[in-house]
């Protein structure tokens, strides 16, 4: 399966990603009515700054899925093809998945008081095709590829 | 291969998943004494609450058992295992045969004895029967008493204030939730419970009770509709124990989760002791996340791959009345980092360079999977920007070697 992988060396700490990123998961057509009439758009996507070091964080759709296994709900799931998903109607806000993602990718809703969390989906549920945040990266710092073995 | 599995709940669940992750024909069955199609336990508080409906108390998709192949025996209790002839005898005296068991039966309530308890009647908070037994008998602005400030008597104090404010909890511990916070850490919490009306009676216990009324060893006296006893739970073991398998606290397994002196049976969950590998010994780690795990390994060993359960550590997400709290490892440590802020607590337990434990509250619970990887992983804390990653959990203070294999390659 493809996935989102990040090149390091490529990355300005723009944050562009973040913005696209809110808007494509928005429900929104434009990114100015995403920021200016839609105060629920947040992004799943995270850019680490410390320094000169710079670079984007989300869901790795990682092989062990540790998320999934500790979802206390059932709220978290993985499909085949190792996509992992949020059914934020089933997640309770426990937050056991914050817990235990070793990368900090799960993301808690602020703009519900926390009440669920979510996380990157690659873009599935929305626009679909590429992740917005690998489209509009403007420097080639987040690529999405198939470098694994399919599980 | 013919699997049977006794219980319907995580470690039974994670059992099947880790059993058709090879063998996708092998005949499956599950049993369970309660009549439910697999639900989440931890969400009978959200369920009393009403935040929960009936539907989504499913652990698992409504066609889990058709997808998986399961057969389920449901609502008869497995009373006795015979190794010998290798069949589980059911309370109507059916026999079901298996050539790999799993034993998944999970913990019980433990209540202590006092005077005219038994008399006084009280519920418990560990099923679904539980709550809706209780959802049936609590009536608006009922009085409520709960024995027990631990993680189950403080869930049913927050689920039944949909009810009432009415609510007084009362442990022998002079703090609450002793089991996962430090004392700084549960003042706080006790502190934003009591703003919700909820009282508490600390460091004291209940001398008798007297009809309604609960007489505490303080000399305070308490009366109350509702009563819960929340005072702990113990493990069923009692299955393996009569078949002569290794039972200290709990069930004692191999790393495969088979159980020890015992042929061709496992155990997984609330039921056993695990290894905790942040201190080093055997410990009950009576959580979800760690009862699916062992019951995916067990599934995984009954049929024929190998795998072994290591790097169990004690783990918690919780949160009472919208505050979260998340711990993880062991709180006995040389040195330590804290972090306090009205309802917001940050305390990093630090033990030759390497993170033991940590209690995060309020705001500070973010990212805190980082955290816990440094634990599991045993990450020598000069290794990594310690000063960065106390106060921002992330992974730019990682090396650029470690930090490209997180992120640049798949795993």
């Amino acid at each position: 399966m493809k996935r989102v992988y990040v090149n390091e060396n490529r990355c300005l700490g723009c944050h562009l990603c973040e913005y696209w990123c809110a808007f494509a998961n928005s429900g929104e057509d434009s990114i100015t009515k995403a920021f200016k009439l839609n105060k629920e758009a947040m992004p799943r996507i995270n850019v680490e700054d410390d320094g000169e070091i710079h670079f984007a964080v989300q869901c790795r759709h990682c092989n062990d899925t540790p998320c999934v296994k500790a979802c206390i709900t059932g709220a978290l799931s993985v499909d085949t093809e190792g996509l992992v998903t949020i059914d934020t109607e089933r997640c309770v806000g426990c937050y056991t998945c914050v817990l235990t993602c070793p990368y900090g990718c799960i993301v808690i809703d602020e703009k519900n008081g926390g009440k669920t969390v979510t996380k990157c989906e690659l873009c599935v549920k929305n626009a679909g095709g590429e992740p917005w945040c690998v489209k509009e990266c403007i420097n080639g710092a987040i690529v999405f590829e198939d470098r694994g073995v399919s599980i | 291969m013919n699997y049977v599995i006794i219980g319907n709940s995580a470690a039974g669940i994670g059992c099947v998943q880790g059993i058709r992750d090879k063998d996708k024909t092998g005949k499956i069955t599950i049993i369970s004494d309660e009549p439910y199609f697999t639900y989440s336990r931890p969400l009978i508080s959200y369920w009393l609450k009403n935040a929960v409906t009936d539907e989504n108390m499913k652990y698992r998709d409504r066609d889990f058992y058709d997808v998986n192949n399961v057969n389920t025996i449901l609502g008869k209790r497995a009373v006795k295992i015979d190794t010998a002839a290798k069949k589980v005898i059911l309370d109507d005296n059916s026999e079901v045969p298996y050539d790999k068991l799993l034993v998944g039966t999970g913990s019980k309530p433990f209540v202590p004895s006092a005077p005219g308890l038994d008399e006084t009647g009280y519920f418990t908070f560990m099923k679904y029967d539980d709550a809706k037994a209780i959802k049936q008998a609590v009536k608006p602005g009922a009085k409520v008493l709960i024995v027990g400030a631990g993680l189950i008597g403080l869930k049913a104090a927050e689920a039944l204030h949909e009810y009432t404010e009415n609510i007084t909890v009362i442990d022998l511990a002079d703090r609450i939730l002793s089991s996962i916070l430090d004392a700084d850490a549960a003042s706080i919490m006790q502190k934003h419970i009591e703003s919700k009306g909820v009282k508490f009676f600390l460091g004291t216990s209940v001398n008798n009770f007297a009809g309604k009324v609960a007489h505490l060893k303080n000399g305070e006296t308490c009366d109350f509709d509702i009563l819960i006893m929340a005072v702990g739970v113990r493990p069923n073991t009692e299955l393996i124990k009569e078949a002569g398998g290794e039972v200290n606290r709990g069930i004692v397994t191999e790393k495969t989760q088979a159980v020890k002196s015992l042929t061709d049976i496992y155990a997984a969950g609330d039921c056993t002791e695990s290894f905790d590998s942040s201190v080093g010994e055997n410990k009950i780690l009576a959580i979800l996340p760690n009862a699916f795990l062992q019951g995916e390994i067990a599934g995984k060993n009954m049929s024929g791959q190998e795998f072994m359960y290591v790097n169990a550590i004690p783990q918690n997400a919780i949160g009472f009345f919208g505050l979260h709290i998340i711990t993880a490892g062991s709180y006995s440590a040389e040195d330590a980092y804290e972090v306090a802020d009205g309802d917001n607590y940050k305390k990093l337990f630090i033990n030759k360079d390497k993170l033991a434990g940590f209690i995060l509250m309020g705001k500070y619970v973010s990212k805190a999977g980082i955290y816990t990887s440094l634990i599991k992983e045993k990450i020598p804390l000069s290794d990594i920007d310690f000063n960065l990653i106390k106060d921002n959990p992330g992974l730019a203070a990682f090396s650029r070697g470690r930090r490209d294999k997180k992120l640049a390659e798949f795993h």
